[in-house]
């Protein structure tokens, strides 16, 4: 019996890719293990294996089709003694297989394209802009600084041959060499605390964690070798060096690898913590973040990596730490968020401004130093907030922020504050859990209207 | 194909011999399907397939007893299967569903049985190792018997917390096999590029572990190296560590395009070592079995692998109220107990 082959799915996030190149032709006898095609993912281009024998009987989909989306029919397979004309034959219905409740990893929608511009730009008018995407911009943002800086080098798992596990590092060996560019072994704990050694020995390292999950190995260095030390030592020592890597929910990763530390790091003195939402923070943060004398805590994001926005294009730029940046102004109420919470919030606040509600959103973009004094300026005009973050609700940022506007607002208020978390859980695996226990656009909607009272 | 090698003279018996046939090739067709399902996108976020490894826990699952014990890490869908979990229940829990495992909250790299004496499915590289030799400690605390099976791989055998187990497991002589699946790769990290020497069971010496290689591609010389080790673990003599050379067939997770290595490396295995052609010849030239025989066993295997993918796609979602259950437990087991 004929059979379909379908797009597969390459990666957690992949939902759709470009089907480079054929590896097989119509008429080819494949057996398990065969390489049929090379697919490009959002990641990097992989071999696609063939999982049955049987013969190519016809392929659907031309070589260097772009947006090919997961599970559409890309060839028929036949059998021995059945025709390729019979293959032809059946109807590309669209992955029967497949319920339409499980399409790969789509766990975080995808946001409106904000379109807000930034009411205070970090960058002067006029000034060209190119679209990159998150990732490219943290490799630029390392590249530049470690053109201009001989003592900036990179380590962590799989940052040089393999180009990072999520290719953030792409490149970056073939410019600067192993000596700058370093594969670690597996050891978090032990790679940490040899970045921060060299750090006090006049290197500024930046460490790259797989993803923040591993940190966990290592948060030992992180807080009390690097965090301390320059208050332990009466400001003779230090660690300027920068620890960053993906933090948060990627998609369908489960409760070890989905977790938003933004709080944890947030609560030590000693350390700076950015969390960047669009490509150009990413790009001009990280800058600043390998040139400031302390540690800093860089948390980036697997499923905003991939996501383009404009950055400028000009030579040095950078975003000073400590500065929230409103994305997009308002009167009736105040969203505060950072990271990928900015995603919910843009979006909440488009689809209130449809029913009239004029929201003002504020990217944190640092959470230390917080820009506390943007936050309350935008209370004292709109009287109402809500804040909207991945991580748990138990000890948030928007927990702090809550008490802070408390005190420092509390005559403007008129509703209390009100905390957009993920859920009290750890993160589930099945797909209808994940998306439940993450926080979500529509909770967003809800806590605006409970402020507003509408 | 010429260049293969049959397997030594069988320790065993023509019937467990076909056994280990049968349980290789159920994990090797397991994570073929479980392959396709992920491409389809049944399947979501990473996904680490035992393709290859399959003589290692078939080998060693001969060598345990009744109540014996074993952790591994994410790479963990033979290991389930081969302690005999349900296939039905380890796909639906790839698949997110009711029906699997964890009711569906774990996911690949994170399934139990209490009932199999299987402790997990670790997403953190390395941090199942001194669980394993906890495990160990009850058992011993207990005076069971019982021993440990503790897996990990060649990248995790660098995280510090390896030595720490090591030492304990030592000094308080708790019954654990450390097994090093050394497939060779970590990610792509070649075991060259992120271990100081070649051999890694040589690293309990320091610590007083006896420790050997053993070659991963023959199952019997898998089932022989594990007797031993159970041997010693139970007579009270503390930990064993056994280095299993091995070598995984796919890429790291789905996601890995796999460009540390050349396909022609892939390939040679393939086609010289593999661990189940290997006993397929051992049976046939022996006299152990007919093609027949095998064809009947490869469509049993064919029929639960199918009913598996058909069972993990028919079990509901889990009910939106699972995402608040199992946070925090009433009561659980103690002691003896939790054999009961
Ligand atoms: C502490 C920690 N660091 C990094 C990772 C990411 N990671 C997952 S698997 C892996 C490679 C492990 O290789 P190995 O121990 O050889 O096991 P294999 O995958 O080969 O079975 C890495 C780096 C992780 N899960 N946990
Ligand atoms: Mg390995």
């Amino acid at each position: 019996m004929a059979t379909q082959i379908l797009m597969p799915a390459l990666s957690p996030t992949m939902e759709e890719g470009t089907l480079a190149k054929w590896l097989v032709k119509e008429g080819d006898t494949i057996t398990s293990g065969d390489i049929l095609a090379e697919i490009e993912t959002d990641k990097a281009t992989m071999e696609f294996e063939a999982v049955d024998e049987g013969i190519v009987g016809k392929l659907l989909i031309e070589a260097g089709t772009e947006g090919v989306k997961v599970n559409t029919p890309i060839a028929v397979m036949v059998e021995e003694g059945e025709s390729v004309e019979d293959a032809a034959a059946p109807a590309p219905a669209p992955a029967a297989e497949a319920p339409a409740e499980a399409p790969a990893a789509a766990a975080a929608p995808v946001p409106a394209t904000p379109k807000a511009k930034a009411v205070e730009p970090d960058w002067p008018e006029g000034t060209p802009m190119k679209t990159q995407t998150v990732r490219e911009a943290l490799r630029d943002a390392m590249a530049e600084e470690m053109r201009s800086d001989a003592n900036v080098f990179v380590m962590g798992e799989e940052v040089a041959e393999y180009q990072g596990a999520y290719k953030v590092t792409q490149g970056l060996l073939d410019e600067f060499g192993d000596k700058r560019v370093i594969d670690t072994p597996i050891t978090e704990h032990g790679f940490a605390g040899i970045g921060v050694g060299a750090s006090f020995g006049g290197l500024k390292p930046i460490v790259e964690f797989m993803t923040f999950n591993f940190a966990m190995q290592a948060i030992d260095h992180i807080i009390n070798s690097a965090a301390k030390t320059l208050y332990m030592s009466g400001g003779q020592m230090g660690a300027p060096m920068v620890f960053r890597g993906p933090n948060g929910a990627a998609a369908r990763v489960g409760a070890q690898h989905s977790q938003d530390y933004a709080a944890w790091y947030a609560m030590i003195p000693g350390l700076k913590v950015a969390m960047p939402y669009s490509a150009a923070d990413a790009k001009g943060l990280l800058k600043s973040a390998i040139r400031d004398p302390n540690p800093v805590i860089f948390l980036e994001n697997e499923i905003l990596y991939g996501r383009s926005f404009d950055v400028p294009d000009m030579e040095d730029f950078t975003v000073p730490f400590g500065k929230a940046k409103i994305w997009r102004e308002g009167k009736d109420v105040t969203i505060v968020s950072f990271g990928i919470g900015m995603q919910y919030a843009l979006e909440a606040a488009e689809k209130l401004a449809e029913e009239g509600i004029d929201a003002e959103v504020i990217d944190l973009r640092t959470l230390r130093p917080l820009d506390y004094g943007t936050v309350i300026e935008s209370v004292k005009k709109t009287n109402r907030c809500v804040t909207v973050e991945e991580g748990y609700p138990v000890g948030a940022i928007g927990n702090h922020l809550s008490a802070y506007i408390m005190q420092n607002a509390f005559d403007w208020l008129d509703a209390p504050v009100i905390n957009c978390t993920g859920k009290d859980v750890p993160m589930p695996y099945a797909a209808n859990l994940e998306k439940h226990a993450l926080v979500t656009t529509d909770e967003v909607i809800d806590a605006v209207k409970q402020v507003t009272y509408r | 194909m010429a260049a293969r090698k049959p397997a030594a003279k069988p320790n065993v018996s023509p019937d467990e011999l076909r056994q280990y046939y049968r349980d290789m090739l159920l994990i090797r067709r397991f994570e073929e399907k479980a392959g396709q399902l992920y491409g389809m996108g049944l399947i979501g976020g990473f996904c680490h397939l035992y393709i290859g490894q399959e003589a290692v826990v078939v080998g060693l699952e001969a060598a345990a007893s009744e109540g014996d014990k074993r952790v591994t890490s994410y790479r963990d869908h033979g290991h389930m299967l081969a302690c005999g979990m349900d296939p039905n229940g380890v796909m639906a829990e790839l698949t997110g569903r009711e029906g699997g495992y964890s009711k569906g909250k774990g996911g690949s790299m994170h399934m139990f049985s209490r009932e199999k004496h299987f402790y997990g499915g670790h997403g953190i590289v390395g941090a199942q190792v001194p669980l394993g030799a906890g495990l160990a400690f009850a058992d011993k605390y207990l005076e069971n018997d019982r021993v440990t099976f503790t897996y990990f791989g060649d990248g995790a055998a660098n995280q510090g917390q390896v030595y720490e187990t090591f030492n304990m497991a030592s000094i308080w002589k708790l019954p654990v096999v450390f097994v090093i699946e050394n497939n060779q790769y970590a990610m792509g990290t070649s075991q060259k590029r992120s271990t100081s020497t070649e051999d890694i069971y040589t690293r309990g010496a320091p610590f007083g572990i006896p420790g050997e290689l053993v070659d991963g591609m023959d199952v019997l010389a898998v089932k022989a190296a594990g007797d031993k080790a159970v041997a010693h673990c139970r007579s009270g003599k503390g930990p064993y560590i056994l280095e299993i050379k091995t070598y995984r067939y796919r890429g790291h997770s789905m996601s890995d395009p796999a460009k540390y290595r050349t396909r022609e490396e892939v390939q040679k295995m393939r086609e010289e070592r593999d661990a189940i052609q290997n006993v397929r010849d051992l049976l046939l030239t022996g006299g152990h079995a007919t093609e027949d025989d095998l064809k009947a066993i490869d469509k049993e295997i064919k029929d639960i692998v199918n009913a598996s993918a058909e069972f993990s796609k028919e079990s509901p979602e889990p009910a939106l109220e699972e995402l608040w259950t199992d946070i925090y437990a009433e009561a659980v087991p103690q002691g003896d107990a939790i054999e009961a």
